[in-house]
């Protein structure tokens, strides 16, 4: 028991430290991703390729001075990026990084916890993240920071009920919300990006939505509300919020690969003849370099489209996409009985 | 309504179509291109490590010429701070005294010459308004500089030093000084 507890000690601080990691190379790759899609080169002076200039930044953050408004909610002006950040670094708890190791007399899962209602877990830490932004604009005391929170708050809430409906479909096809099962049940290329693409579409536009990514990043459109919940935020406060959202990047696409692209499953996975072991390893290559092509597809979308209109992003969340996911639903479960009656 | 120009565009304000309104082949086509961009050549310029090739006529920092024996062409006239549209000139004048004929080709000289390179927008009224084919502007760029009053430029930075020259002949081409003297 005790080396379980250790390996799983292991498991947690590692995978605390890649997020973190990929967060803050996700910085680095957004400017870079930036700078070739618009013929420039990006950051290249700090390190070679310019690989310092993340810690560059952060040094940067801290040095900065931190200030809070006087007319602000002092202790709130604090909670919230605590908050964003604290529910981002939360969500990491439940992915299925790898399948199962066999090392050291023990059997494990290259997971921290499997509980079974793996997915409600996110949504739940998910929509306590929405509490960071609204605090934090609505502590800053200032019109610009209310407004981005008011439409963030707004803009997760409705997005949250149509990724939800889109998420239920793959549920019920796999008839289990814990996200293992789930990778299990898309052994071998069997993904469910195949059986239910209206939902993968459905999902990906929500997961833009709940990142605050642009096209729909209304939280803080630089142009109307000069940084939107963020702007009285200064030094690693700041640093926090924009690194939070990194961070929620990086599980979105570990959840989008895990939902409907089969997590750490490769095709020809057991035709290869490679030990259990070295399956699972290839297999958390596999998945990460899934999760960095999200990562850079988020990139990509933003650099291409300009942001939506409000009454657009709510015209799309609750008269397009919502009507949508109920029809897939209703097309997955006729689908569900029709099989299971003959 | 016939158009002036073949420029304008007829607006329209019709509904969009199902297909543009799903917005997915529009979103793709803009991917598509974005991602055409990842291998095209990079416009960036890495300056200081490369630098642009620039004109010979290029307006950057200026010299205060020589005639052909060393000695300093400015007479003091003050004609090129007059000229100045952001006022960077100043000067002090002085009379030139017996045995400096060497340093001044004019009888009265300029004992200070200061250039504000932060006022000046490098348009090059003052070389234009010179009788004296003075001040030049030169083909160098105004380094960067972390003090503002290092900007001032005196005598000492402006001057052509006597042993490297500063050839300014491209800029004063005959259809140039014939155009110059004509207009006055
Ligand atoms: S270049 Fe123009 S602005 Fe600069 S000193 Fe000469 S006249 Fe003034
Ligand atoms: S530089 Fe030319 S215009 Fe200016 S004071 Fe000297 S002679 Fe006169």
């Amino acid at each position: 028991m005790s080396t379980l507890l250790i390996i799983k000690i292991v498991i947690i601080l590692v995978v605390f430290g890649i997020t973190l990691l990929i967060a803050m190379y996700s910085t680095y790759l957004e400017r870079k991703v930036a700078a070739v899609m618009q013929d420039r080169i990006g950051p290249d002076r700090a390190g070679p390729w310019g690989l310092l200039q993340p810690l560059a930044d952060a040094g940067k953050m801290f040095f900065k001075e931190d200030f809070i408004p006087k007319q602000s909610e002092k202790w709130l002006f604090i909670f919230g990026p605590g908050i964003a950040m604290f529910t981002a670094c939360m969500t990491g708890a439940i992915i299925p990084w790898g399948g199962t190791v066999t090392m050291f007399g023990e059997t494990f899962n290259l997971q921290i916890a499997d509980i079974d209602i793996g997915i409600l877990y996110i949504m739940g830490f998910v929509s306590i993240g929405v509490y960071g932004i609204m605090i934090g604009g609505w502590a800053s005391n200032n019109k610009y920071s209310l407004y981005g929170a008011v439409r963030a708050s707004s803009q997760m809430i409705s997005y949250e009920l149509a990724m939800g409906l889109a998420i239920l479909a793959v549920v019920m096809t796999t008839g289990s919300l814990s996200l293992k099962d789930i990778v299990e049940a898309q052994k071998g290329g069997q993904w469910n990006v195949f059986y239910q693409p209206l939902a993968f579409l459905l999902f990906i536009v929500c997961a833009f939505a709940e990142c605050n990514r642009a096209p729909f990043d209304m939280a803080e459109c630089e142009t109307e509300l000069i940084g939107g919940y963020h702007t009285e935020y200064s030094s690693m406060k700041l640093g926090f919020f924009l690194f939070a959202e990194y961070i929620n990047m990086f599980i979105s696409s570990a959840v989008i690969s895990v939902l409907f692209f089969g997590g750490y499953n490769f095709p020809f996975m057991y035709d290869l003849g490679l030990s259990a072991n070295a399956i699972t390893f290839i297999g958390v290559g596999v998945f990460f370099a899934k999760i960095i092509f999200f990562i850079f597809f988020f990139m990509w979308v933003r650099w291409t489209l300009p942001r939506f209109r409000y009454d657009q992003l709510m015209h799309l969340g609750w008269k397009s996409l919502i009507p949508l996911a109920i029809l897939n639903l209703m097309i997955t479960g006729g689908w569900q009985i029709f099989k299971d009656s003959f | 309504m016939k158009s002036l120009t073949n420029r304008s565009l007829q607006v329209s304000n019709r509904k969009m179509t199902l297909m543009e309104r799903i917005y997915l082949p529009a979103i793709i086509g803009g991917m598509f291109i974005t991602f055409k961009h990842i291998f095209k050549k990079k416009a960036t310029v890495k300056w200081p490590d490369e630098e642009r090739s620039r004109s010979e006529v290029y307006r950057g920092r200026h010299v205060l010429k020589r005639d052909e024996k060393g000695a300093e062409r400015c007479t003091a006239c003050g004609l090129c701070a007059v000229a100045c549209p952001a006022e960077a000139i100043t000067m002090v004048s002085s009379e030139r005294k017996k045995g400096e004929e060497a340093l001044y080709r004019e009888e009265k000289y300029a004992s200070v010459y200061e250039i504000n390179m932060l006022r000046c927008i490098f348009c090059g009224l003052c070389e234009e308004a010179c009788p004296k084919e003075a001040i030049f502007l030169t083909k160098e760029l105004m380094p960067a500089n972390y003090e503002r009053s290092n900007f001032i430029y005196g005598k000492d930075r402006l001057v052509e030093p006597t042993d490297s020259r500063v050839d300014v002949s491209k800029r004063q081409e005959p259809a140039v000084v014939m155009n110059k003297y004509n207009d006055k």
